[in-house]
């Protein structure tokens, strides 16, 4: 479904990414791990349309992706929770969520679509009308998934969705993430707490430097002397 | 003896409300895009002109000119947005307030050697027959054309808010204020979010235009002057809310009228005034009066 060949961007004189390729097949769950600063945001930024590439290709079901504004990538169907979780504090919940549904495609289910978010999200529902501005970290969590979901993508890509969360929050937020996947959208999940993307993920890729340093199932990454050490001690 | 305080008082908060509704719209466009367009003043007085034309080639009355007034307007700023500022759109915030500030500064100029080479130096103002009407209530004398601007402006300014509070294309707006990379991964065209927040902040400057020359005058080198003071304002009153901005506009009209009755041989100190209270917001409370705090 996506696929990513050689790719190479960066920030004005910086460069951040080297030659990164990885490759995700449709209805999968695939991680994307790596220390701080690796380029794993980059990466997704890259897909998003909110970063060019300097050279290599993204392409998304056949459609190179290469000179397309973020938001036609949206319309195309790849939605990005980005890090933080951020939400427009200004607006309630619900306007939030009715944003979400931008793209003409999504506006049209925009009423199914809600109902589906707040059955997943009971907690949002309860909170309908409250400013995002003052819910909990996790809250806003999950309103930056359910806003995403809103655009009812056929990729929804995470970045770092357990952030500064409890633990207890991280493994609920987790859970969602499994059932989002189950219920048919595909997911690529970046993560800097390795042990729990990849218990959720069954393939991943590990990125170090801007390069793609590993790629393999979840019981071989363990084997990965980076992983390992980078992150178990 | 009330009477004169009063009267000055009424005259500031009249020609405050054209200042809050010429400080809103570059605060429109300003607060969504970071352009920093000092032509503003200049867009205003293309209004001003393009009523005058209508009332004096076709006879048609001001306030019945506005739609025509408006869509010429309009048609102006996407030109101008397209051909001079879109380009800034890409940039880091520093270098698109620079960079607008220069092109805004060379579109004054040649729009105001345009004004003076299409309607002379000479001040011209509309004069309709009710010109010159106004109401007296408890001593103070009201000219009908200057309260009907009141309204006007109002009127168009509680329409903005509206629409940014409760349409989806004014909530996008907000939402791209607010977190412009998360609104652009929500699938809003943050080109077309800036070209219409460009093009309704000249539709307001072309409207206080209008207001300007009925209840004025208008002439090519008021630009500058209706810069400053929507500018001033626009600090005065804060970013990200509209009746903030408006009430900053009064405050300064008011604060001029009294400043040139209370200080002697104040009428030279009036332009004075608006440039201490903008030094004095910068420094106190430099989000403005009801601006909010910086996150």
């Amino acid at each position: 479904m996506l696929e990513i060949r050689e790719l190479d961007a960066g920030y004005s004189d910086l460069q951040a990414l080297w030659g990164v390729s990885l490759q995700v097949q449709e209805g999968e769950l695939v991680a994307l791990v790596g220390p701080n600063g690796a380029g794993k945001t980059t990466t997704l930024r890259v897909i998003s349309g909110l970063l060019k590439a300097t050279s290599g290709s993204v392409r998304f079901q056949g459609c190179d992706l290469g000179r397309e504004p973020p938001h036609r990538i949206v319309e195309l169907g790849i939605s990005q929770v980005l890090e933080g979780g951020r939400v427009f504090t200004g607006m309630s919940v619900h306007e939030n969520l009715e944003l979400g549904a931008f793209p003409a495609k999504a506006r049209r289910v925009r009423a199914q679509s809600l109902k589906w978010v707040y059955e997943m999200f009971p907690r949002l529902e309860e909170r309908k009308h409250q400013r995002a501005g003052t819910l909990s970290g996790g809250e806003r969590q999950m309103l930056a998934i359910g806003r995403a979901l809103m655009a009812r993508p056929m990729l929804l890509m995470l970045d770092e969705p357990s952030f500064g969360l409890a633990p207890l929050m991280v493994q609920q937020i987790l859970d969602m993430i499994v059932e989002i996947n189950r219920q048919g959208v595909t997911i690529l999940l970046v993560e800097q707490n390795v042990r729990a993307a990849l218990e959720l993920a069954r393939r991943g890729y590990v990125i170090e430097n801007g390069r793609t340093a590993g790629e393999g199932t979840c019981d071989n990454l363990m084997d990965f002397e980076c992983v390992r050490s980078a992150y178990l001690g | 003896m009330l009477g004169p305080i009063a009267q000055n008082l009424v005259f500031g908060i009249l020609v405050g409300a054209l200042y809050g509704l010429a400080a809103v719209g570059l605060s429109m466009v300003f607060g969504v895009t970071k352009f920093l367009n000092v032509a503003h003043g200049e867009l205003l007085m293309l209004g001003g002109y393009a009523s005058f034309w209508a009332f004096t080639l076709l006879g048609v009355d001001p306030f019945l000119s506005f739609p025509s007034t408006i869509l010429f307007l309009v048609i102006i700023g996407v030109v101008l947005y397209k051909v001079l500022f879109s380009r800034m759109v890409k940039l880091p915030e520093e270098l698109k307030i620079r960079n607008t500030l220069l092109i805004g500064f060379g579109l004054s100029l040649i729009l105001q050697n345009l004004a003076l080479r299409l309607w002379t130096a000479d001040d011209r103002g509309v004069t309709t027959a009710y010109s010159g009407w106004a109401i007296t209530l408890l001593g103070v004398r009201l000219p009908i054309v200057r309260l009907a601007s009141l309204g006007i402006a109002l009127v168009c300014l509680l329409a903005l808010h509206l629409f940014l509070r409760r349409t989806y294309t004014g909530k996008a707006i907000r939402a791209t204020v607010q977190d412009w990379e998360a609104a652009a991964v929500m699938g809003i065209d943050i080109h077309k979010v800036y070209l219409l927040s460009f093009v309704l902040g000249v539709a307001l400057a072309g409207i206080a235009g209008t207001l300007v020359s009925v209840g004025y005058s208008i002439e090519p080198s008021m630009g500058l002057h209706w810069t400053l003071k929507a500018l001033i304002v626009m600090v005065l009153g804060g970013l990200g809310s509209i009746m903030g901005t408006f009430v900053g506009g009064i405050v300064l009209g008011v604060t001029e009228s009294a400043a040139s009755y209370l200080i002697p041989g104040g009428g030279t100190y009036r332009e004075v005034v608006g440039l201490v209270l903008f030094v004095l917001v910068l420094i106190l409370r430099p989000q403005g009066l009801f601006g909010a705090k910086e996150r």
